[in-house]
């Protein structure tokens, strides 16, 4: 005969509670220093529970003024302060500025510069991507990821180093070239690359793509819808990833972009796997237009002859030419000579759009400034994604919006 | 309607007050801060420059009127041209301009951040906090008269402070960026050094103003 229980009623048993303990929300600082926050960023988290009632980021930590300190030197002495926008694609970052200059100066660099400034910066976004995808792997519990990932970006530091001298602050671009040719068999070497890289990368989003776990903490996780990527400015892989198609490269072509053919990837639902998914394909597509640009890798002159008040002469000339020593020494020390006027350049680097809006009154340093960084732009959604989610999903978030805090805070 | 080339045109029609702005790049046009709202709103709405790009602002120097420019950039998702907006601020001492978040959420943060580093003011911004520097950090680092190497401020834990007595001091300059000087002077003054003050262990820095 079965046994009667007699439970107690739950609910007047919890509205006793209720009358007894106050609940209240609890406040939680995540970062500066957390793993997942990616560098310093302090995320000043409202719990009800373990659900995100309200998220205010805290930045500046890495605040170094690099606005103002642009304002007190000549146009090539900002270039090593490129490198420390976002440091883990510094090429991209040298290759935007001087764009960017260069737009202002209205000068065209040669064919070949060109190709090197294409190669560059497809390989600083594959090597951007790789720790992204390392980094989010472990941020959701995959650590395998980024030991895979990081093998694959120290290849690319060699050749980095082979070509600019440094693994990491490369400063490889100079207003109107780059600081130097490409070294004898440097395309060759690149080539032998992507050939042994393109398995590897497969290897690697294997590991994530059909990883239940990982899809478990991705899928439907951070959705972002297309109005708010575009309301919120969001640009790069996380715009692309909302179901909007906009890539700079293939709408508003630079650096003879126009020349190679590949694909923009664009998400469906705008959550943390469609992100993620896009950085994956977005490393394929670099990969082709590497392959491209080394085919048809033109010869010539890598820096515009003509600027002569702008790029400095070759070593060889200062020393045995009287005219180009003084050149030499007016561009060192009074900066390359821009024309007055305004001029707004953004450019597609890994993390989204690197603008420069530069203020210029004439002569050899830029009377004001300003960077618009993607990472700055991309964590001024967090407050509305992050909002009634788990506080493990904000991790997941946080990693999948890739952002890096150097570039965010300059 | 589409995002045009001639987009200054099509404004100048609708706006009475709008004028066009020399630009190096793309069109630019100056207006005054009554119609910054509904050019913007007409900008997104009518001519599909969908997307805020960016906020920022120019300081023109201490002694310049007007002061302070207000600087937008709408670029549009579908046809890829940008527009530039700039609005020169009618009070040198306390600039104002108008804010954008109520039609792009994106202004909130550039708005923050030109106000902290600029002081210009957006009036209406439902949370207009400094962003990069700390709260209750004294000046707006990015004004010409607020020196590259900085000024000594408490620092922004008062317990910190109260215990080691410490302070944010400016950056010695020595060995920084050097820029020569243009114009009419002598060699000596015109010879590449720090633009700002640079002072050493033996040339003292002087009292900050």
């Amino acid at each position: 005969m079965a046994t009667e229980f007699a439970f107690p009623d739950n609910a007047a048993k919890t509205e006793g509670a209720a009358q007894e303990f106050q609940t209240e929300k609890m406040s939680l600082a995540m970062g500066p220093s957390h793993p997942s926050t990616h560098g310093v960023l302090r995320l000043s988290l409202e719990l009800d529970g373990e659900i995100v009632t309200s998220c205010d980021p805290v930045l500046g930590y890495l605040h170094r003024g690099d606005e103002k300190i642009a304002e007190n030197m000549t146009y090539n002495q900002f270039v090593p302060y490129t490198d420390r926008l976002d440091y883990l694609a510094p090429l991209a970052n040298n290759v935007a500025y001087a764009l960017a200059v260069e737009k202002l100066a209205k000068l065209e660099v040669p064919a070949r510069c060109q190709a090197i400034r294409v190669i560059v910066s497809e390989l600083a976004r594959v090597s951007a991507h790789l720790l992204g995808l390392g980094a989010y792997g472990i941020d959701v519990g995959a650590w395998s990821v980024f030991l895979y990932a990081f093998e694959e970006r120290e290849k690319l530091y060699k050749l980095f180093e082979e070509l600019t001298g440094a693994r990491f602050t490369t400063s490889y671009t100079r207003i109107g070239g780059v600081a130097r040719d490409v070294p004898e068999g440097w395309t060759g070497r690149v080539e032998a690359f992507c050939d042994q890289f393109l398995p590897i990368l497969e290897e690697i989003l294997s590991l994530l793509t059909r990883n239940k776990i990982f899809q478990d903490r991705t899928v439907d996780v951070g959705i972002i819808s297309k109005a708010d990527a575009i309301a919120y400015g969001l640009t790069g892989p996380n715009l692309r990833g909302s179901g909007v198609g906009l890539d700079l490269r293939k709408d508003r072509p630079y650096s003879g972009y126009d020349q190679y053919e590949f694909d923009v990837p664009v998400g469906s639902k705008g959550d943390c796997y469609d992100r993620y998914l896009c950085r994956g394909e977005e490393m394929r597509q670099s990969v082709r237009i590497i392959r491209q640009a080394i085919k048809k890798f033109p010869s010539g002159a890598w820096y515009n002859e003509e600027a002569k008040k702008i790029f400095a002469p070759q070593k060889a000339k200062v020393l045995s030419s009287m005219e180009e020593l003084i050149n030499n020494f007016m561009i060192v020390t009074e900066g390359p000579q821009m024309p007055a006027g305004e001029v707004y350049f953004e450019a597609e680097v890994p993390k989204g759009l690197l603008g420069f809006f530069i203020e210029s009154k004439g002569g050899g340093v830029p009377y004001r400034m300003k960077i618009r960084s993607p990472s700055f732009c991309n964590l001024s959604i967090l407050p509305k994604v992050c909002q009634g989610n788990l506080v493990s999903d904000v991790v997941s978030i946080l990693g999948s919006l890739d952002f890096v805090m150097g570039e965010c805070d300059r | 309607m589409t995002a045009t080339a001639d987009v200054t045109a099509a404004l100048q029609s609708k706006f009475s007050q709008v004028t066009p702005r020399p630009s190096g790049d793309h069109p630019a046009i100056n207006l005054p801060a009554s119609e910054v709202l509904a050019v913007l709103k007409y900008l997104r709405d009518e001519l599909a420059y969908d997307f805020l790009v960016d906020i920022t602002a120019v300081d023109w120097g201490v002694e310049a009127t007007p002061r302070f420019t207000v600087i937008w950039h709408l670029l549009s998702t579908t046809d890829h041209q940008y527009v530039r907006l700039a609005m020169d601020c009618a009070s040198n001492s306390e600039p104002v301009a108008p804010t954008a978040t109520g039609l792009w959420p994106a202004a909130n943060w550039h708005e923050r951040e030109t106000y902290d580093l600029l002081g210009v003011k957006f009036a209406e911004h439902p949370d207009l906090r400094r962003i990069l520097m700390w709260d209750g950090y004294p000046y707006h680092p990015l004004r010409k008269d607020f020196p590259l190497a900085g000024i000594e401020v408490p620092l922004p834990d008062i317990e910190v402070a109260d215990l080691t007595g410490a302070s944010a001091k400016p950056a010695p300059m020595m060995g920084g960026p050097f820029v020569a000087s243009t114009g009419e002077m002598n060699l000596t003054d015109a010879e590449p050094r720090a633009k700002d003050e640079s002072w050493t262990e033996f040339r003292e820095k002087p009292a900050s103003e």
